[in-house]
């Protein structure tokens, strides 16, 4: 361990990157996704960063926002969960079912049905979870059994498409009244920018004390000021699209959806970063069997893994299926990989042990940017996937190279 | 007997005997107890089972019996089912195929046994098969015409099916036909056409929410290729609400389409009732397995359109426009249940 105190002059000569104590992973993304911006706000004459095409954006990136963090965990412990499209629709199915009036559904209140998938989605979580963790059955042909399991099993809850949906229950999607207003997202901003304040300052004193390495004042300056900037820019951005019909406009603030999505990536990164169970995913991906000699119950934290996601499964088939208003018997088809393509564009490797919660969240946001600039220009729907799999190859190529630099 | 002891007795005979006692029933009595075979593609789509009940009513009114076979989405399978069902004695095979080109080998095992094929719903190009489906061509005009009736000029967007799947062009192509003209006189401006990813709402929502934002808002009409699409076409027309005020087209009677029809945020859908085709499809069948040439089948006309235009012996249906007037329709063929049709619908006379 490196007992590097401020007080003394460092030994190493520090880069620039060192200084800033950025990941260069997530820095690189960032890069990537400003390139991608102004690559579009040009090429679509001024459309992309209009803030309503960004306020659509967020909506766009929530369901696989929301699923992408848990996802990273699951790869990270040397796992993967192909059923989870598969899963999201049948959960949707289910809350549609739960909520729709009879002849087509129950007609329960849309709480009930929203509970009732979420316990669905936890469920299968934990049969997923326990078959590969205590059979030990790989997670891939499990999930893989699950992916047509659960498909088909939505099949048969409907084969039509359920909809129209509770009024209020469509709110979690975003669409009319789907949004918090100006005032939330500037209390929202406001929150959020003091929690970052008080966590920078907080960490730096705490490193101080017990003689951790801390950076420079003008990079921790430069870091906080440059994140806080982030957040006034989201919130000014998300208020400046009007409410459609008001006049004179009224601001829409932050999409509900959008805002599950932050708060999900939020909880998860510091659930990765301070909490045993998250220490322990990492400790698991890394090395299994030391994980297990260090003392881990390496099967039960597998198993609340899969719980965990099917639990964000469930939240975003709620978001999915109330933007759609309706569930359909092939929602959520080939989710699965565009989550997996999310995380691993944000940094999140294979084989396990190494990922981050931002690096994905920045991933899922990457691809969801190029389907939208794409989508804005007019490009086809099939160049587009020719496109998106050329920067997920990119992204790869450059995890793979710039992780044998950094070793070497 | 009274007529019920009849029936009792013919249904318990029938089941125990099933070939030689029900020719007895039959007019026709020389087909009697003639096997038809049906290979569907992947039965666990829901739509088929609407069409295999049609069959089997068509078979039992015709004295013949039913065998089927599901291969599960693989083309491989399905040549295997089609021996099976040639060897299970079917005397005429109604085809759905998984793949119009992987399909080959099987239509060459049905010829050399003299069975003949229905490509039933999807093409098989190969003219020993008979065509039958509904028009898919004539969907997409039918869409354009009822959307002409509401909205003849103005910024019309064009919502395709998947780029793999040969019915999307059909259609489109059906839909760009009937609006031709106007586009040429400069009353229709093309302002957007992008396809759809399998077919699906949650892309057709998004593609329509960029289209919107690139246009500004300013659509009159989205010539949506199906009512899935059309349903993500409108919860993007809703977030910015224009749902009721842009005409909008679809296809399939789905249940929420005809709900949005009578709600009057969607214009048509197209629909093709799945019974009529299999209920034409035991006819032809029949037919067929009597030794009928193909080109004597009542109403047989020469289809050369798929990509490789083989001339094809078919019969297309023609499908139906639903709208708003005549709701009826699909309400008297039991295809959706009047609380369903009138979720939320407070002004329509039908609906009372």
């Amino acid at each position: 361990m490196q007992n590097l105190q401020t007080n003394q002059a460092p030994v190493v000569r520090r880069s620039l990157l060192q200084n800033l104590g950025i990941d260069a992973q997530l820095l690189t993304m960032l890069g990537a996704i400003v390139m991608v911006w102004i690559g579009f706000q040009i090429w679509s004459e001024g459309l992309f960063l209009s803030p309503r095409n960004l306020w659509f954006l967020a909506v766009q990136s929530a369901v696989v926002g929301i699923m992408v963090g848990g996802m990273v965990l699951i790869i990270v412990a040397r796992q993967i969960d192909l059923a989870a499209g598969s899963i999201l629709g049948f959960t949707a199915m289910v809350m549609a079912v739960f909520q729709a009036p009879p002849p087509n559904g129950l007609g329960l209140h849309w709480i009930i049905a929203l509970i009732a998938g979420i316990l669905v989605a936890i469920l299968i979580g934990s049969i997923n979870g326990s078959v590969s963790a205590y059979v030990g059955v790989p997670a891939f042909v499990v999930t893989l059994a699950g992916m047509m399991i659960f498909r088909n099993l939505t099949f048969s809850l409907s084969n039509v498409t359920i909809t129209p949906l509770n009024e209020t229950f469509q709110i979690l999607g975003g669409g009319n009244n789907g949004s918090v207003g100006p005032l939330w997202t500037w209390i929202f901003g406001l929150v959020i920018a003091a929690l970052i304040l008080w966590q920078t300052l907080a960490g730096r004193l705490r490193r101080q004390k017990n003689g951790f390495a801390v950076r420079p004042m003008w990079a921790e300056s430069l870091v906080t000021g440059v994140t806080l900037l982030i957040v006034l820019a989201f919130v000014l951005v998300m208020n400046a699209y009007p409410v459609p019909g008001t006049d004179p406009p009224v601001g829409s603030g932050i999409p509900i959806p959008v805002l599950i999505a932050l708060a999900v990536l939020g909880f998860l990164n510091w659930m990765t970063r301070n909490t045993r169970f998250g220490r322990y995913i990492f400790a698991i991906g890394g090395n299994p069997e030391a994980a297990l000699l260090a003392g881990i119950n390496v099967k039960r934290t597998m198993l609340f893994i899969f719980m965990l996601m099917g639990f964000l499964t469930a939240i975003a088939a709620a978001v999915q299926a109330a933007r759609l208003n309706g569930a359909t018997p092939t929602v959520g088809r080939d989710l699965e990989l565009t989550v997996i393509a999310g995380a691993v564009i944000g940094g999140t490797v294979l084989s396990g042990g190494a990922g981050t919660i931002l690096g994905a969240g920045l991933g899922a946001l990457l691809m969801s940017s190029l389907e939208n600039g794409l989508g804005l220009v007019g490009v086809a729907t099939e160049q587009q996937k020719i496109v998106i799999g050329i920067v997920l190859l990119l992204a790869v190529i450059w995890n793979t190279v710039s992780a044998k630099w950094r070793k070497g | 007997m009274k007529k019920w002891q009849i029936g009792a007795i013919g249904l318990l005979s029938a089941s125990l005997l099933s070939g030689s006692f029900m020719a007895l029933n039959s007019s026709a009595g020389a087909q009697g107890g003639m096997v038809v075979g049906v290979s569907w593609s992947n039965f666990q789509e829901e739509r088929w089972k609407t069409d295999e009940a049609a069959m089997k009513a068509a078979l039992t009114a015709a004295g013949a019996t039913y065998v089927s076979t599901d291969a599960q989405s693989s083309s491989e399978k399905q040549i295997n089912d089609v021996n099976t069902l040639i060897t299970k004695g079917a005397k005429a095979i109604i085809l759905l195929a998984q793949d119009k080109d992987a399909i080959g080998p099987a239509i060459e095992a049905a010829k050399a046994a003299k069975i003949p094929v229905i490509a039933y719903d999807r093409l098989i190009e190969n003219p020993y098969a008979y065509y039958l489906t509904f028009d898919n061509v004539e969907v997409g005009r039918i869409m354009a015409r009822e959307i002409l009736k509401v909205k003849s000029r103005g910024q019309f967007v064009f919502i395709k099916g998947d780029p793999g799947d040969a019915n999307a062009e059909f259609v489109y192509g059906g839909q760009r036909e009937i609006l031709e003209p106007n586009i040429k006189s400069g009353k229709i401006k093309v302002a957007a056409i992008q396809a759809t990813e399998g077919w699906k709402p949650e892309n057709a929502q998004r593609n329509m929410e960029q289209i919107l934002t690139k246009l500004n808002n300013k659509v009159d009409v989205v010539m949506s290729s199906n009512d899935g699409m059309a349903g993500g076409a409108i919860a993007a027309l809703a977030a910015v609400k224009l749902a009721g005020k842009v005409a909008v087209s679809g296809q399939d009677g789905d249940l929420g389409a005809l709900n949005r029809v009578a709600l009057g945020t969607q214009t048509v859908s197209v629909w093709k009732d799945s019974r009529a085709l299999g209920k034409a499809a035991v006819e032809i069948a029949v037919e067929l397995a009597k030794g009928t040439a193909l080109t004597a089948i009542k109403g047989t006309k020469v289809f050369k359109d798929g990509p490789k235009k083989v001339a094809m012996n078919s019969t297309l249906l023609a499908p139906i426009g639903i709208t708003k007037k005549n709701l009826n329709l699909v309400l008297d063929a039991g295809w959706i249940k009047k609380e369903v049709l009138c979720a939320g619908v407070t002004k329509l006379a039908i609906c009372k």
